[in-house]
């Protein structure tokens, strides 16, 4: 009988692996999708659905995102978006966290939400999510507030943490645990037409500083509320950061936040 | 003396976007924040010439102050 690796050769159109075989060879071997994915790109293969990475993203890249675990605290505006790209784009281990349910004000904007879902806790709605678009990613939802109680427990293990929430003071204990866990994070935040986005390593404080002046309550997004397209754009600039600190590729964001006006449409690079 | 003020996001509304404002010797950021009647509580990053200054810090001629909003939700 054939080995799985001589399998995977031998079901490889030149060096990419269709998801028709790969579920194949999942159901022969009785093996996980996730362990059959990491076999291929092991392989020097690629599955099939990453081919149109390839140009920007090598095999050994695209082995190391599958390698990778991003932990994202937050399933609202932001975090929809970011669970949805980070599946995508083939990371491997993904943990998404929230307390909430969806709420018929999520409806304007939040990509996991649907009518037929309000009520439902958001990280089943992220987990249901991922596994239908790539099941070869292993999703681990977390149905709880982040805060500095639990969160050393949180983003234990994590390559990146992507900063999602809706809160100041949450945002916070994810600078401080992440500094202290010597994890990278990357942060968003948006109102109204307006956001920023900025990438701290362990021992920068650009988050602290961001919101050195923060005393209490929420930032201009309490009057503004947020349209359906802010949360994809900051989202977006979100993954594209996550991605270069997984495959180390790239300038990052760091020491700086950039600010995104897309009424004015203006991006302003912040010195930090 | 003459300083470049610019204001960003939500601040512009009913202000303005850029502005090269007349202060007196010895104004200070705290001045031009109440004079143009920002709210403290939404602050977020106040620049002077790409650098980040306390409300205490004086003006001088020539300084560009750039002014954001606190900007918090997810």
């Amino acid at each position: 009988m054939a080995t799985l690796e001589s399998f995977l050769k031998d079901a490889a159109q030149g060096d990419l692996v269709p998801w028709s075989s790969q579920v194949l060879a999942a159901q022969r071997f009785d093996l996980s999708l996730a362990t059959v994915e990491g076999t291929i790109l092991y392989l020097d293969l690629l599955p099939a659905r990453y081919q149109r990475n390839r140009n920007m993203i090598s095999i050994k890249q695209q082995r190391r995102l599958f390698n990778s675990h991003a932990v994202v605290i937050g399933c609202g505006g932001l975090g929809g978006y970011v669970l949805e790209q980070l599946a995508r784009l083939g990371v491997g281990r993904i943990t998404a966290v929230d307390p909430d349910t969806f709420e018929e004000h999520n409806l304007n904007r939040q990509l996991l939400s649907s009518p037929r879902l309000l009520g439902h806790a958001k990280v089943e709605v992220a987990a249901s999510r991922i596994t239908d678009i790539n099941p070869a990613v292993t999703v681990v939802p977390v149905l709880a507030a982040f805060g500095e109680d639990n969160g050393v427990e949180i983003v234990a293990g994590a390559d990146v943490v992507v900063d999602a929430v809706d809160n100041v003071p949450a945002r916070f204990a994810l600078a401080n645990i992440c500094g202290a866990a010597g994890i990278p994070l990357v942060h968003g935040a948006i109102a109204g037409w307006y956001g920023h986005v900025a990438t701290q390593y362990p021992g920068d404080t650009t988050l602290q500083k961001i919101y050195s002046r923060f005393k209490n309550g929420k930032g201009v997004e309490s009057e503004l509320g947020n349209p359906s397209f802010t949360p994809g754009v900051a989202a977006s600039f979100q993954v594209a950061e996550a991605c270069k600190v997984l495959i180390e590729e790239g300038d990052a964001l760091r020491h700086r936040k950039l600010h995104l006006n897309l009424l004015d449409m203006e991006v302003v690079d912040v010195p930090f | 003396m003459k300083v470049c003020v610019k204001l960003f996001a939500t601040f512009r509304n009913d202000r303005f976007k850029e502005k090269v404002c007349e202060y007196q010797e010895g104004t200070m950021v705290s001045d031009v924040i109440k004079e143009l009647d920002l709210p403290e509580d939404q602050l977020g990053a106040v620049l002077i010439n790409a650098r980040h200054v306390e409300a205490d810090q004086e003006l001088k001629e020539g300084d560009s102050l750039s002014i954001f909003p606190l900007v918090g939700g997810g």
